[in-house]
């Protein structure tokens, strides 16, 4: 079991709560939606699905391929 | 939807095991505005309820009216949207009715303190068995941001433009003066925090009461220059202090903050059961009268 990083677009409203308390930085609002940042690295730590109130943004469980690994982005 | 590596995997759900799960998908992304307190503290409901393990079916989410009270629109369990401010009389009835389910209140400050004010001095009085979650976002949001009764004193409204001159109330306390047996205080940045307050309160026989500071930078924000929905996230950070860091403190350094955590807890019979005691004690009465 792998975990992922997953990005609702369609919910998110753009409020930066998720970019501004990732510990890594590895978020940014780019016309009013979230997406990963280039060259960043991703800790799935869950911070930001923690605080975002339009559930828009989490970590889910990626059965399967391992290749699948936020770090290899 | 986009997958944080490089191929795109398509999953039908779009969302976590915990929303998809507990919440209507079709009525989602709820209708609360950008960055809106809410939302966090809807997930802290429903991360309580799993962590408790309850059944959706013996689950009810009682709300009134305000933004708070779309909450019950969302949630997946036993839903009632009620009146304004009647949700404690609703969630009474409900209670009684079925001693059995668990029955959680949706509300908001004004909800629960302006209109609601005596519905919940008077079930915190009975110690009935209901949780109440508090969404406290210190303004009337969905009519405009009029003041409420927890509005800080000199914080501006649209009905307050020079400053709100009454004091402001403190809901956790207003409950555990009428009697609540469980009175706790959370805040939307704090998640676990909150989750494991809420978690707490339903498994307390009682009634308890979580009174969970949120935000709304759309209108206490823009009235009050507290910038954006991160700025206030951030004060809430900056500016908590925890129960026994508050009871170091003195009043002058308590100024201002918001203390957290777990402010009262006490045990005495809960309503139901000593309703229920009450019917058991006159029935023996009769048959041993006959």
């Amino acid at each position: 079991m792998k975990k992922v990083l997953m990005i609702n677009q369609s919910w998110c409203k753009g409020c930066g709560i998720c970019a501004a308390f990732c510990p890594k930085g590895a978020l940014e609002i780019v016309d009013d939606k979230v997406q990963r940042k280039e060259g960043t690295e991703c800790i799935l730590c869950g911070q930001c699905e923690l605080r975002c109130p339009d559930y828009a943004i989490y970590i889910d469980e990626n059965e399967g391929d391992t290749d699948q690994w936020a770090k290899s982005y | 939807m986009t997958v944080d590596t490089g191929d795109v995997s398509v999953k039908t759900k779009n969302m976590s095991n915990l929303i998809y799960k507990y919440m209507r998908p079709e009525h989602l992304p709820q209708i609360w505005c950008p960055g809106c307190g809410n939302g966090i503290i809807m997930r802290d409901i429903a991360q309580a309820i799993e962590n408790l393990g309850l059944s959706r079916n013996s689950t009810v989410i009682v709300s009134g009216i305000g933004c708070s009270a779309r909450a019950a629109g969302y949630m997946d369990f036993n839903t009632i949207h009620t009146t304004h401010g009647r949700a404690i009389a609703f969630a009474t009835g409900i209670k009684l009715a079925n001693p059995s389910l668990e029955v959680i209140v949706v509300t908001g400050d004004g909800d629960i303190s302006a209109i609601g004010g005596n519905h919940l001095i008077h079930a915190a009085r009975r110690n009935i068995g209901l949780t109440v979650v508090v969404m406290n976002n210190n303004i009337y949001g969905m009519t405009g941001g009029q003041y409420s009764p927890t509005t800080p004193t000199g914080a501006f409204g649209t009905t307050a433009p020079y400053g709100n001159l009454d004091r402001s109330f403190d809901i956790a306390g207003l409950a555990y003066g009428a009697g609540a047996s469980y009175a706790a205080r959370g805040s939307a940045y704090h998640v676990q925090q909150t989750t494991t307050l809420i978690q707490e309160g339903i498994k307390h026989r009682g009634f308890s009461i979580i009174d969970v500071a949120s935000i709304c930078p759309t209108y206490y924000g823009r009235k009050n220059k507290k910038g954006s929905a991160v700025d206030m996230l951030k004060w809430q950070r900056d500016n908590s202090v925890t129960v026994d860091q508050a009871a170091k403190m003195s009043q002058e350094e308590l100024k201002g903050k918001l203390v957290i955590g777990l402010l009262h807890q006490v045990n005495y019979p809960e309503f139901t059961y000593a309703y229920d005691q009450l019917i058991r004690r006159l029935f023996e009465e009769r048959e041993e009268n006959e």
